[in-house]
């Protein structure tokens, strides 16, 4: 029953993650962050987790919040520059971090979710990301085998949601959120608003709720900004 | 003129009426104020925006639309958003028009380097890797030599790729090159500069442009 997907707390799902589950989490910097299970996460203190991630927050949010708990020990993302406490755990050797592409990151999120174990890319040929890969040539150029990425658990952030689980995002607040949800084996949504089944018009929803298991509605977003930038007048 | 200034002019003039363009971060962000106001040009920004706009004024500032820098941006009228595998989908599927990146280091078979330095902390590469293989057109554009008074355009790169053989062109305070078949071509050079400078100030090697030449002599 669709009504079945809506949580009021995350409690009620965090029952089926595991120290050392991988995450799938939605989010470009902190922009469509799931910041709400983000910090349920850190109170369930789950650890070991492999987090996929494109990137993994600042020192007092986002993803940041659980490696200042010492939650991660492995981080998959394709850049990481933000963050002090990720760069002293990475130099002590606490945490193991993979970097990929960001568009091969994308992708090895979609293929996951989409059931394809693989595929094929230029990106980083003849750089120190391709060391140990397959590599396949079609019509005289090279390429690298790239593995999909599956996630015990995702986490998204979106904008409207209804209780079937179907999703609307914001603005560029959409980024991996919707591949995310593609890739967990169980898929947890938060959201701004839950609308009620049928408000949504289905040519506008970006994630049918297929692919989504609970969905939760947040309040009071913080919606930190990163990089607050406005024009000089 | 300001050094880095200097670069982006030439840099812009790479920019034609109705490109879907990339723009790096940092000196290539820069490049966007100076694209002709008549021109129909989209930029892709590629966390999801196709039709990046001018930055925010205070009250219109919205945590939900950033750049790939992670500063906060307008949409232009006729913007477009999308997910990141659909964003990397335009790169890697050969739609974008042409991008224009910095870099650390271009070698003279067109190789560069532009993502880590060993020893230092490495912050990942997020979309570069992509860009320099997808991109229709690849511009790189970078001060020509280092804090040091070394060349940054070398025989070979120093540093770990970011791509193989992917520079269309060069564009730097002193000069512009392209790769070609024939290798590295020296097919410009900025006001004030001779060929002997460049020739001092670069470790590459390179052939001079015909047209160049003639128009030299």
């Amino acid at each position: 029953m669709a009504t079945g997907k809506v949580i009021y707390s995350f409690d009620d799902v965090f029952s089926q993650i595991q120290d050392g589950a991988t995450l799938i989490v939605g989010g470009f910097g902190l922009c469509g962050i799931p910041e709400k299970a983000i910090l349920a996460l850190r109170e369930k203190g789950v650890k070991d987790l492999t987090i996929v991630s494109n990137n993994c927050g600042v020192d007092d949010w986002g993803l940041g919040l659980l490696l200042a708990n010492h939650q991660i020990k492995k981080m998959i993302s394709s850049y990481v520059g933000e963050n002090k406490i990720f760069e002293k755990q990475f130099l002590s050797g606490e945490l193991e971090v993979e970097l990929v592409p960001q568009g091969t990151l994308a992708e090895r999120i979609r293929a996951g979710g989409a059931g394809i174990p693989g595929f094929y890319t230029a990106t980083g040929v003849g750089t120190p990301i391709a060391e140990g890969k397959e590599h396949k040539d079609f019509d005289g150029k090279t390429f690298i085998l790239e593995k999909g990425i599956v996630g015990d658990l995702a986490f998204i952030k979106g904008w409207k949601a209804d209780p079937h689980g179907n999703i609307i995002y914001r603005n560029t607040a959409r980024n991996f959120n919707p591949l995310a949800a593609m890739a967990g084996k169980v898929t947890i949504a938060e959201v701004e608003e839950m609308v009620g089944v049928g408000e949504l018009d289905p040519n506008h929803i970006h994630t049918p709720g297929i692919y989504v298991q609970h969905v939760f509605e947040g309040t009071a977003y913080e919606k930190r900004i990163e990089r607050r930038t406005v024009a000089t007048v | 003129m300001d050094v880095r200034l200097k670069i982006i002019k030439r840099a812009v003039l790479e920019i034609e009426d109705g490109m879907n363009v990339n723009l790096g971060i940092g000196m290539p962000t820069l490049v966007a104020n100076e694209i002709p106001s008549e021109y129909n040009v989209m930029l892709q920004s590629e966390n999801g925006l196709l039709g990046i706009g001018p930055y925010p004024i205070d009250d219109e500032v919205d945590a939900d639309l950033i750049n790939a820098g992670k500063e906060t941006v307008t949409a232009v009228s006729g913007a477009s958003y999308f997910d990141s595998a659909e964003s990397f989908a335009m790169i890697r599927g050969g739609h974008i028009d042409l991008a224009i990146l910095g870099g650390m280091e271009v070698a003279e078979n067109g190789d560069l380097a532009n993502w880590m330095i060993p020893g230092k902390m490495v912050k990942g590469m997020g979309g570069a890797m992509d860009l320099v293989n997808g991109a229709k057109r690849v511009v790189v554009v970078m001060e020509h030599v280092n804090k040091h008074g070394e060349s940054k355009v070398k025989k070979y790169c120093t540093l770990p790729l970011t791509g193989q053989r992917v520079v269309h062109r060069l564009i730097t305070e002193l000069a512009v090159f392209d790769f070609t078949n024939d290798g590295m071509q020296l097919i410009e050079l900025q006001d004030g500069v001779t060929i002997k400078e460049v020739q001092e100030k670069t470790e590459a090697s390179f052939i001079v442009s015909p047209q160049l030449l003639s128009n030299q002599n």
